[in-house]
């Protein structure tokens, strides 16, 4: 299946309409940036509105995006677990239980509260694994973007890498975080307005909703499913072999509403951070339910035309095929470059690809954003050059430093884009090793906030020991039909899951649950190192109740959680 | 700070008309929009998004300012 976009003049105007607006925000936020915060912390000035937008933007990379729809041709609306209880219930206790004390802390990262909380040390190992990682991150997608290019528009592999990573570094260098926050919500806009046509289109071409699951029905029942399968939620999920997702109603809530999404939203810098740049505590405690709103309605934009591309798929008048791989595997990543292509015409085309090259831009900007934070005052304050009182000299030195910190975040992310081009693999290994870093870091941020008796030596050894118990789960099991290490079983396999989600579910859940153990045990038996006083703002029972009372009814943020928790109840019943 | 609003009206605005008088040119291409099942989707589309990127300039701080100033 050829996979290239025939671009028209039209197509080409819009992106660079695009880009011109991305580079003027960067360069009209430039005079703003006169000291360390104001670059690394967007002078926590960001109305609610605009970093909630900004929060569940960075999650929508590009990646997301195509392997989101991949994921609804292949699991059905099984995949809107991701985006209702895999993230709805982490987000509503992010805003309602935890914002409060990282924006009140005074911490400026998430690292920095863990320093607050507990101890030294347990900041430095989450830095510096933190800062490794988002660099990786960035690069893959980096990666991801110039394969895309090439693939698609035929654009030259090197060209495509360095032209992108110059226009992140670009708006990044010049506005610093404000600026990434700016362009996601650009970002935001301009994905949902660049994939709605397509979203319509296929939707009318297989009959709407009730089409679709007739058409569905006989091609589910052949796979031995049920016929309505593919267009439930939580239907067949009382066995792990009547759905695709190979899980169960119970793994699902423990391994993706629990575990794995509580480590993802409340505990990754990388989102937090947009909370965190909130201009006033009511603002930061409603940027994520603000983010929950629209969060529940993206699935119909990304989801749904993936579970009528399976339609599509098998009825030979569309002429509609996946690009198969070395191995003759459809590429299901592929799912919505091939719908925008069998589609939209010249025009809404070019808005199509501009979402996705935005999607992608946004998300590097993001990891190079949270990368640059952390790096200067987690790592270059903590260890290298300590703040010398002089406040201003100071706020001049740290903005130097966070601006060459972009720079070198940038030249870190391509170095690491050309070895993701050497080593296919390296992205499902990072996506493996950031679920095993996230869950024992909730376990230890969670108990942190909660128990007051939690110490700093105790998180230090569950944050580290979960990891390697992480590690070391992934190493003697794995998925069925595994064919390469990355999967897991390096070091001899004692357990084999049915699919790899599954795999994934269990090395969260042990992960968390043995560092909890291990936090708990150690601190129950060691002394307290820090006194009640000590942990006022940093811990719930010793911080005084926020007083709502002076915010109208309708913005507070027990009024809108309550709003986001009926409309997930509502679209859980509809498609059940 | 630069009000957010401004920028996005203003591109969105941009791709409405370039959309929208591609679409009005293309009017009667049958053979370009059988793809889009005969729908002249960038006529609609660009409409929509031409609307929304004016209510955003017109709440943006930017225009509201000189709205008021006459």
């Amino acid at each position: 299946m050829d996979t290239k976009f025939a671009l028209h003049g039209i197509d080409y105007m819009v992106m660079i309409v695009y880009f011109a607006f991305v580079l003027g925000i960067g360069w009209a936020l430039k005079k703003y940036m006169k000291n360390a915060s104001a670059f690394l912390e967007a002078g926590r000035s960001i109305p609610a509105w605009v970093a909630g937008l900004a929060f569940i933007s960075t999650n929508l990379g590009a990646l997301e995006v195509m392997g989101m729809t991949g994921s609804g041709l292949k699991y059905g609306m099984l995949t809107t677990h991701f985006y209702w209880i895999g993230a709805i219930p982490a987000m509503v206790f992010l805003a309602l239980f935890m914002m409060r004390f990282y924006y009140g802390s005074k911490a400026r990262s998430v690292p920095e509260y863990l320093k607050l909380r507990f101890n030294e040390k347990t900041r430095g190992l989450n830095a510096i694994l933190f800062a490794v990682m988002t660099v990786l991150a960035s690069g893959i997608s980096m990666y991801a973007l110039a394969i895309l290019l090439e693939n698609v528009l035929g654009w030259n592999f090197n060209v495509s890498l360095l032209a992108s990573a110059a226009i992140v570094l670009a708006y990044t260098y010049l506005g610093g975080l404000s600026s990434a926050i700016y362009n996601e919500v650009l970002q935001f806009f301009i994905i949902i307005i660049g994939l709605l046509p397509m979203a319509f289109l296929v939707m009318k071409d297989v009959g709407g909703w009730s089409g679709m699951q007739a058409s569905l029905a006989p091609i589910v029942e052949s796979r031995g499913f049920a016929a309505d399968t593919w267009t439930s939620t939580w239907k067949y999920t009382a066995t792990e072999t009547g759905n695709p997702l190979g899980v169960a109603w119970y793994g699902i809530f423990a391994g993706l509403g629990f575990v794995l999404s509580f480590g993802y939203w409340c505990t990754n810098f990388l989102i937090v951070q947009r909370a965190m740049a909130a201009e006033s505590m009511t603002a930061a405690r409603k940027v994520p339910l603000i983010g929950a709103i629209p969060k529940m309605f993206i699935p119909f934009l990304i989801i749904v035309p993936g579970i009528a591309a399976l339609v599509l798929l098998n009825d030979p008048l569309k002429g509609f095929a996946l690009p198969l791989n070395d191995a003759g595997q459809p590429i299901y990543d592929y799912t919505i470059i091939m719908l925008l292509k069998q589609y939209l015409p010249a025009g809404v085309l070019g808005l199509g690809i501009t979402a996705l090259l935005a999607s992608f831009m946004s998300g590097m900007a993001g990891n190079v954003s949270a990368f640059n934070t952390v790096w200067t005052y987690d790592i270059y304050q903590s260890y290298i050059r300590p703040a010398t009182g002089n406040k201003e000299s100071d706020d001049r030195h740290y903005l130097k430093v966070g601006k060459m910190a972009t720079i070198f975040g940038v030249l870190v992310s391509i170095a690491a884009a050309y070895v993701a081009s050497k080593f296919g693999n390296i992205m499902d290994f990072l996506q493996t090793i950031f679920s095993m870093i996230n869950a024992p870091l909730f376990a230890v941020i969670f108990l942190g906030m909660f128990w007051k008796r939690s110490t700093g030596n105790a998180a230090f050894t569950g944050l580290l020991v979960g990891f390697l118990i992480a590690l070391l789960h992934h190493g003697l099991t794995q998925p069925e039909g595994a064919t390469t290490l990355v999967k897991g079983g390096w070091l001899g396999v004692i357990h084999t899951y049915p699919v790899e989600m599954a795999q994934n579910f269990w090395t969260a859940i042990i992960a968390f649950t043995s560092s909890t153990f291990l936090t708990v045990l150690i601190s129950l038996l060691m002394k307290r190192e820090k006194s009640d006083e000590d942990l006022n703002g940093l811990v719930y029972s010793m911080t005084p109740r926020l007083d709502d009372s002076s915010v109208m009814w309708y913005s507070r943020p027990w009024f809108l959680a309550l709003i986001v928790g009926i409309v997930m109840i509502v679209l859980s019943i509809l498609f059940w | 700070m630069l009000d957010i609003r401004f920028p996005i009206g203003l591109m969105f605005s941009i791709f409405g008309l370039i959309i929208t008088v591609y679409g009005l040119i293309t009017i009667g291409n049958t053979e370009m929009y059988e793809r889009s099942l005969n729908v002249n989707v960038n006529l609609v589309s660009g409409l929509c998004t031409l609307a929304f990127g004016l209510v955003m300039l017109f709440l943006s701080d930017p225009v509201k300012k000189i709205l008021r100033k006459k």
